[in-house]
This record gives C-alpha cells, structure tokens and sequence, in this order.
C-alpha cells in the first residue's frame, strides 16, 4: 500500500529554536533535489515549499482541548497542570501483543521525523505545524494488529483533578476518536511528540498525539491513554455529541458544508485584523495522497 | 438606597456614554497590536457581541431594579440600550468586513444558517429602536413610543438564542444569558408584579 517517507532524524537531530528556520531552509533544499529525481515520490511534499509554518505563539496558544475550557486560550492557561510523565499508552483489542506501554519505551523503538502539515481546524481556521513524530503505522505494527481488526479507536486521558473543563459536560468525557484501519496506516497519519523540535506543549495534547492532516482537527485527538484494534466502526466523541453536524469522517472537504457554517474558505491563523480568506483544499491539501481510501464512498452522504 | 438615588442624579448621562464606548476602539487597538491573541477578528466578533449582551441584560434590569431593590437607572437607559446598539453595530461589521469579506457568502449564510439568521432578526429589530432614541420620536411617539420599545423583549430572547446556537457542545455561557434574560423577563409578568404590589401594600 503505502509508500514510506524515507526521513530518518532522530531526537539527537533535535535544533534549538533558534536554529530552526536556518535549518529548516538547509533541508527544503535538499529534500527538493532529492524528491525531483524520485518520480511521484514527492507528492505528499510538493506542496510544501508553500507551507510557511505558523509561530511558536499560534500554535500553543490558540488551542482547542475542551478538557481545559472552551475558550481558544483555556488550554494554554490550565494545561499545565496535566501530569504527564509517568505516561503509559494501553494498547488493547485484536492485537497480539496487548498491554500498557510506557511513552518513553515507545520513544525507544520509534524514530522520529519532522512534517511540515496543513492544520484545519472545523470551525474554519487553519495553521501550519511543524510535527516531530512517528508513523502510526510502526506503533501498530509494534503492538502486531489481528487479521479482523477494521478500525482503530483512541482514547483521551480524563482525569478531573487536573483538568478544569471537565467539570462541565460539553462532551461525554473521556474524549474518543476513530480511524479506519487504512487511514490509520496511511504514511502521512503521525503520532506527534512534538512541535518545532521541542516536546509537545500539554496545551497541544502531551506527550502523544494523533495527527490526520487531511481531517478537521479534532480528529487528531490529544493526549491519548488507550489505542483498541477493533472490527466494529468506533463511538467518536463530536459525532456522539451531534452526528448531524461531525460524521465519523470528518475528511476536510470543502463542497460539504458545516450545517452552521461554510468550509468552502477558512481563515489563517496569524494574519491579523485584516488577512484575506483562504479557499480550503480538497483533504486539505493531501487529495492525491489520500483520495482513493474514500473510492466509491459518497462524501456527501459519509461526511 | 434613596441615597444611592440621590447620588446617581448627579452623575450626567454623557459620562456613562464616554465610558461605555470607550471599550469600541480599545477593543480595536488590542486587536490590532495582537494583544487580543492569534486570531484577532474572532476576538473581537465575540468581545463586541458579549459586551452588547451584557448591556441587553442591563438595560432589562432596570426595571426590576426600580421595583424590587428601589434602585432608580431610569434616567441611563436609554443610553444604556444606544450604547448597545453600537456594539452590535460592531459585531456586524466586524463580521461583515474582517470575517466573512465575501458579499455572496454573506447572503447565502443569512438564510442559510439559523443561528445567523436569529441574529440578523434581532438586529434589525433593534433599528426602529436606534433611530427613535431622540427626544424627538419620545414626543411626536407619545404612547407608542414605549409600545415600540417593548420590541426589546424579543430581541434579548433572540441575542441569547443566537449565542447558544453558535457555539459547539454543551456550554454554559450562553445558557447563563439565556437563563438571566428570560427571568428578567418573568418579573415583568403581570402576576409577578401584582402579587409583589400586594405585599408591598400588606
């Protein structure tokens, strides 16, 4: 199925901040007179020399993790409160090896890579993050995933001592998320661990998260506790809340409007008062990458 | 209270003015200096929109204020509300010109959006009222004039609505609004303030 990205950093190769845009001028060089003479290898990249990264500042300061409120800047103000090491990941369901993984054991067996991704948010705004992570795929193949299983579900750590939003039933805490098993595998779904070279602020889901580059953002759920290979389509926390409104898909699309509001455009964060409207891609940019999971599927209809 | 009262008369409305706008340009700054965060049009839509909520409820507690508590805001109400007003005129524009910026959008999300079109409603409801806030239409008005601004009532139900419609999940912000306007609202109902001139009697 999937063709592999071929970058190999590891957390040695991890710059200081200050460093970061040197560097990362030094690599889009290279990566482009690497991927120009590998035909169609560079499709999930080809965009990316468009791809400026939002600031530090956005991106850890205009965050959604209802655990901590719903305001834009809740999570920044109360995140810190969330303990995370000692953090342990239950892998569970149709795998062969089930059991409680510790982060920095995972860590031992993944190597990190940086990615440059599209972030869309489903309330129409948009960033650009640079991840530090490793493919979902590796974890999965880790933990050895049975001949039945046709889905992946993920849960959020809940843990109300520490997190004040949970205090209110704005969702049917913990917060789940769901991936088909294809998706889940697919090279650009990452496991993020970090941000512009750093750890993962709490704020931005510590110390792992998914990231779906092609679906609304709260697909790529945050600080996750337990993984379940299942064989049955898993409950996802926005859909439970309002299935009209957020389908188990949630692919960015931007023909399928949100009954409230229109995703035809969104809004770029780290504009200002007066930045223009930006018309929103097709899977947010990653059409020719993962278009074909979703053949013969009415979109429409599996939003 | 009736000192309260006495005090208050003293105080002239344009300073309640001055100090009620100033937030309009300040806001305006903040965003524009980033002081307002990331994402500044939203921040600002939303602190437009709340602070004329805010003044909704005010100027429907002055009533049950002056009958329940003694406390007399009469004479700042109707500054109150102009000052209201303008901050939904605000918000509208902000969302108009910053937000949305696409004219054809703007129409197909009036009608097609309910919490928008619950919106729009409320605001034009709230014109007649703006443009009869002079002395002028109070006297050529006459009884009418209060009739006309009894349009308040839906108006504050409609804002709330609007709030609780936009918003994603189960929050209690706008259900608080909601909640504060809607018994606002009942301690204007005929038995409420019969039983209370009963006591008030007794």
């Amino acid at each position: 199925m999937a063709r592999r990205w071929t970058n190999t950093l590891t957390p040695a190769d991890v710059t200081p901040e200050a460093a970061f845009w040197n560097r990362r001028q030094i690599i889009a060089g290279i990566a482009g007179m690497g991927l120009a003479s590998l035909s169609g290898a560079g499709q999930a990249q080809a965009a990316e020399g468009e791809l400026e990264p939002n600031s530090w500042e956005d991106v850890t300061t205009y965050c959604n993790f209802y655990e901590f409120g719903t305001g834009k800047g809740d999570p920044a103000a109360y995140a810190g409160r969330m303990t995370t090491s000692p953090w342990s990941v239950k892998i569970d369901g149709l795998v062969d090896k089930p059991g409680d993984y510790d982060f920095q054991q995972i860590l031992g067996e993944m190597t990190i890579e940086e990615r440059i991704y599209r972030f869309r948010c489903v309330e129409a705004w948009s960033m650009v993050v640079p991840w530090n992570g490793f493919e979902l795929a590796d974890l999965l193949n880790m933990a050895g995933v049975q001949e039945g299983a046709k889905y992946v579900a993920f849960e959020t750590l809940y843990r109300p001592e520490e997190m004040p939003g949970t205090a209110y039933r704005v969702l049917d805490w913990p917060y789940r998320e769901g991936l088909r098993l294809d998706e889940a595998m697919h090279p650009l779904t990452l496991m993020a661990t970090g941000i512009f070279g750093k750890p993962l602020p709490n704020q931005n889901g510590a110390p792992l998260r998914l990231v779906v580059p092609w679906k609304y953002g709260f697909k790529s759920i945050k600080s996750i506790v337990r993984i379940t290979l299942t064989d049955k389509e898993p409950p996802t926390s926005w859909n439970m809340a309002n299935a009209r409104e957020y389908g188990f898909y949630s692919n960015v699309n931007p023909n399928v409007d949100h009954p409230r509001w229109s995703q035809a455009t969104e809004r770029r964060i780290g504009g200002g008062l007066f930045a223009r409207r930006q018309p929103t891609l097709m899977f947010n940019g990653y059409e020719e990458d993962v278009a074909s999971l979703y053949d013969g599927m009415d979109l429409t209809k599996q939003f | 209270m009736e000192r309260v009262n006495q005090t208050l008369r003293w105080v002239p409305v344009w300073s309640l003015y001055l100090l009620g706008l100033l937030p309009l340009p300040w806001l305006f700054y903040l965003g524009l200096t980033g002081a307002l965060g990331p994402e500044p049009v939203k921040a600002l839509e939303h602190e437009y929109g709340e602070l004329a909520l805010k003044l909704l409820v005010l100027v429907l507690a002055v009533t049950p204020l002056r009958r329940f508590l003694g406390l007399n805001l009469m004479k700042f109400r109707r500054a109150l509300g102009v000052i209201c007003f303008t901050y939904v005129l605000a918000h509208l524009l902000v969302w108009l010109v910053l937000d949305v910026q696409i004219p054809s959008q703007i129409l197909a999300d009036i009608v097609k959006r309910p919490y928008i079109t619950v919106g729009m409603v409320a605001f034009v409801l709230m014109v007649p009222l703006a443009v009869t806030s002079n002395n002028g239409s109070v006297r050529r008005l006459g009884p009418r004039w209060r009739k006309l601004h009894r349009l308040t009532y839906p108006i504050a139900v409609l804002g709330a609505l609007h709030y609780l419609l936009l918003i994603k999940g189960f929050q209690l912000e706008p259900l608080t609004y909601l909640a504060v306007i809607l018994l606002l609202l009942v301690l204007r109902l005929p038995i409420i303030q019969d039983q209370t001139a009963v006591r008030a009697r007794e």
